[in-house]
């Protein structure tokens, strides 16, 4: 009996050990990568960096503003596109797809599908149809192939809290005349709108230190782009082109550029937990 | 309480024809269904008896499941009528067939006959069908809106009021409801603030609010406490010269208190339909008086 009552003991405090040495491995992976990027970048960043344009090869100082202004101009791009199509596959998928749909089945198992795909697949994917018939790498190429990312991710996040909102609340609201599609613009996105949106922020976040599918879309930029049909620098493959060049000056942009993204994405992350938490009524999400 | 014996319980192996058989004889003018008529049907004052609601032959599914043998029973206008029965016996599926809420569910098939002021409600347009017979719910389900929002609902989507009209209407409902002195001074504040009595009685403003001709109550008691159902039993008798009410409810002394006329449901099937005093004092089937004095469900 004692033996046995040992036993149990220990393993509780082995099992114990082992969750908790993961969880701890876990946390510090990304204090390590933090801290290392803010000491890197820290040194790196000025003011330069944000309005200057990158210098030639090998010069000392310089900016990214471009790449910054790049990234923000690919990404309201697949915003523009990813947001409302993955939005209303989500609600087709909770409103309409019911379990027993056939064709709802194949789409939701699409839509995992498509967010397994490797993001080089998806730069692949969007250069043979955007940027090869046109003959040039352009900032629309890259945001289409971001948005292709951003879709699943919002269908996904969209229909999951979407089939959270009770029963009750769409029965209430059909007993008072309401049509469904009333109903589900009315009273069932309303009430699943902070989860829908945080959804939506952090795939926003995600996508936003993408590089595999803008090297062969949006490409590059030393200066500022002409316009939408132009090749446009962004600060995911800045900092792949910075960190691969061998120059010391550059391998410094680079960590601020890790920084500067680093910093929006947590940015964005924080928000959306901001949204999440702070309205949220009792009961009901 | 005790039901006199001079009515013997009919043989068991007339339970099940007798969903057929009921007529209500107390009440011998709603036995003939009002003549068709065409044109507004006059508010019903004039002829309180008249059936404003009748459902014939009712057979439900879900799937291979038959939740409602051969129900046919009618409700008067400007009455309360309470659906009685242990769980599981179907009231709460006849009741939700009534303003076709089930259609939402996938499976559900009915067949019969049911009639608003004689027109069949299963060929209505269901949003409009809706509209005229109103629903409160079991468990209080205010939108995730302002208390403002949740009474005007049913106006703005079915477009019945102008804006300026909307804030005269919430109010009015919201003294039907017998909630306005609770709440006039935080109309904009999140419904789900309420306490459980509260915002059930704002769920039945909302749904007063587009003054429907019928009201149905899906055990609209069972989540509150003691003081909240008085006040809300209360209301349902001030309402009711105004719309029809149909309630279900687990609770026989709410029935005992509120309806005009009480339906026995036991297996799918409706056993018995009287008045409200006959049905508990003197219940002319075995499984009624065995149901009402306790002996199961």
């Amino acid at each position: 009996m004692t033996f046995r009552n040992a036993y149990r003991k220990a393993v509780n405090n082995v099992m114990l050990t082992l969750t908790g040495v993961c969880a701890v491995i876990t946390v510090s992976t990304l204090f390590i990568i933090l801290a290392y990027l803010v000491y890197n970048g820290g040194k790196s960043v000025n003011l330069d960096f944000f309005i200057k344009l990158p210098l030639g090869t090998g010069e000392t100082g310089g900016g990214m503003a471009n790449a910054i202004v790049g990234s923000g101009e690919i990404i309201l791009f697949a915003s523009l596109i990813g947001i409302p199509i993955g939005f209303f596959t989500g609600v087709y998928l909770s409103e309409w797809g019911g379990q027993g749909s056939v064709y709802s089945f194949v789409v939701r198992y699409m839509n995992d599908l498509l967010n397994g795909v490797p993001s080089i697949v998806i730069g692949i994917f969007a250069a043979t149809v955007l940027v090869k018939p046109l003959h040039h790498f352009s900032a629309i190429a890259g945001g289409f192939a971001l948005s292709l990312m951003l879709i699943p991710i919002t269908a996904k996040n969209t229909e999951q809290f979407l089939s959270e909102v009770p029963r009750a609340l769409r029965e209430g609201s059909y007993a008072l005349g309401a049509t469904k599609w009333r109903t589900i613009a009315s009273v069932v996105v309303p009430a699943a709108r902070k989860g829908i949106m945080t959804g939506i922020i952090l795939g926003v976040a995600r996508i936003s230190g993408e590089s595999a599918p803008l090297l062969f879309t949006s490409f590059n930029n030393q200066v500022w782009s002409n316009g939408i049909q132009d090749p446009v620098a962004s600060l995911p493959v800045m900092i792949y082109s910075h960190a691969i060049s061998p120059y010391d000056d550059w391998h410094r942009q680079a960590w601020a550029a890790g920084l500067v993204l680093l910093v929006l994405v947590l940015i964005a992350n924080i928000a959306a937990r901001l949204i999440l938490t702070r309205g949220s009524s009792p009961g009901r999400g | 309480m005790t039901p006199m014996r001079a009515k013997s319980a009919p043989p068991s192996t007339d339970m099940n024809d007798t969903s057929e058989a009921i007529v209500p004889d107390q009440t011998p003018s709603a036995k003939s269904h009002p003549a068709p008529q065409s044109g507004p049907v006059p508010q019903a004052a004039a002829r309180p008896a008249e059936a404003k609601m009748q459902a014939k032959n009712v057979n439900f599914h879900y799937g291979t499941f038959k939740a409602l043998h051969d129900i046919s029973l009618e409700f008067p206008a400007n009455k309360v009528t309470a659906l009685i029965g242990p769980s599981g016996c179907g009231k709460s599926t006849f009741l939700r067939s009534l303003n076709r809420i089930n259609d939402t569910i996938r499976g559900a098939r009915i067949d019969g006959e049911i009639t608003l002021d004689g027109e069949d409600i299963l060929k209505m347009d269901v949003t409009s069908l809706r509209r005229r017979v109103g629903m409160v719910f079991q468990r209080p389900n205010p939108f995730p809106k302002s208390i403002f929002e949740n009474v005007a609902y049913g106006i703005r989507v079915n477009g019945l009021a102008s804006r300026s009209e909307l804030p005269g209407i919430v109010e009015k409902s919201l003294r039907r409801a017998a909630l306005w002195e609770e709440v006039k001074d935080k109309l904009q504040e999140s419904a789900n603030a309420l306490s459980g009595g509260q915002q059930q009685r704002l769920c039945i403003a909302r749904g007063l609010a587009v003054d429907p001709e019928v009201l149905l109550l899906d055990e609209p008691c069972s989540a509150l406490d003691p003081i909240a159902t008085a006040k809300i039993e209360d209301l349902l008798v001030a309402i009711k010269d105004q719309c029809t009410i149909v309630i279900v409810t687990h609770n026989m002394q709410q029935a005992a208190r509120v309806a005009d006329s009480t339906g026995f449901f036991l297996l799918g099937k409706l056993i018995e339909h009287d008045r409200t005093d006959v049905i508990f004092k003197n219940p002319s089937k075995k499984e009624t008086e065995d149901y009402i004095t306790g002996r199961f469900g």
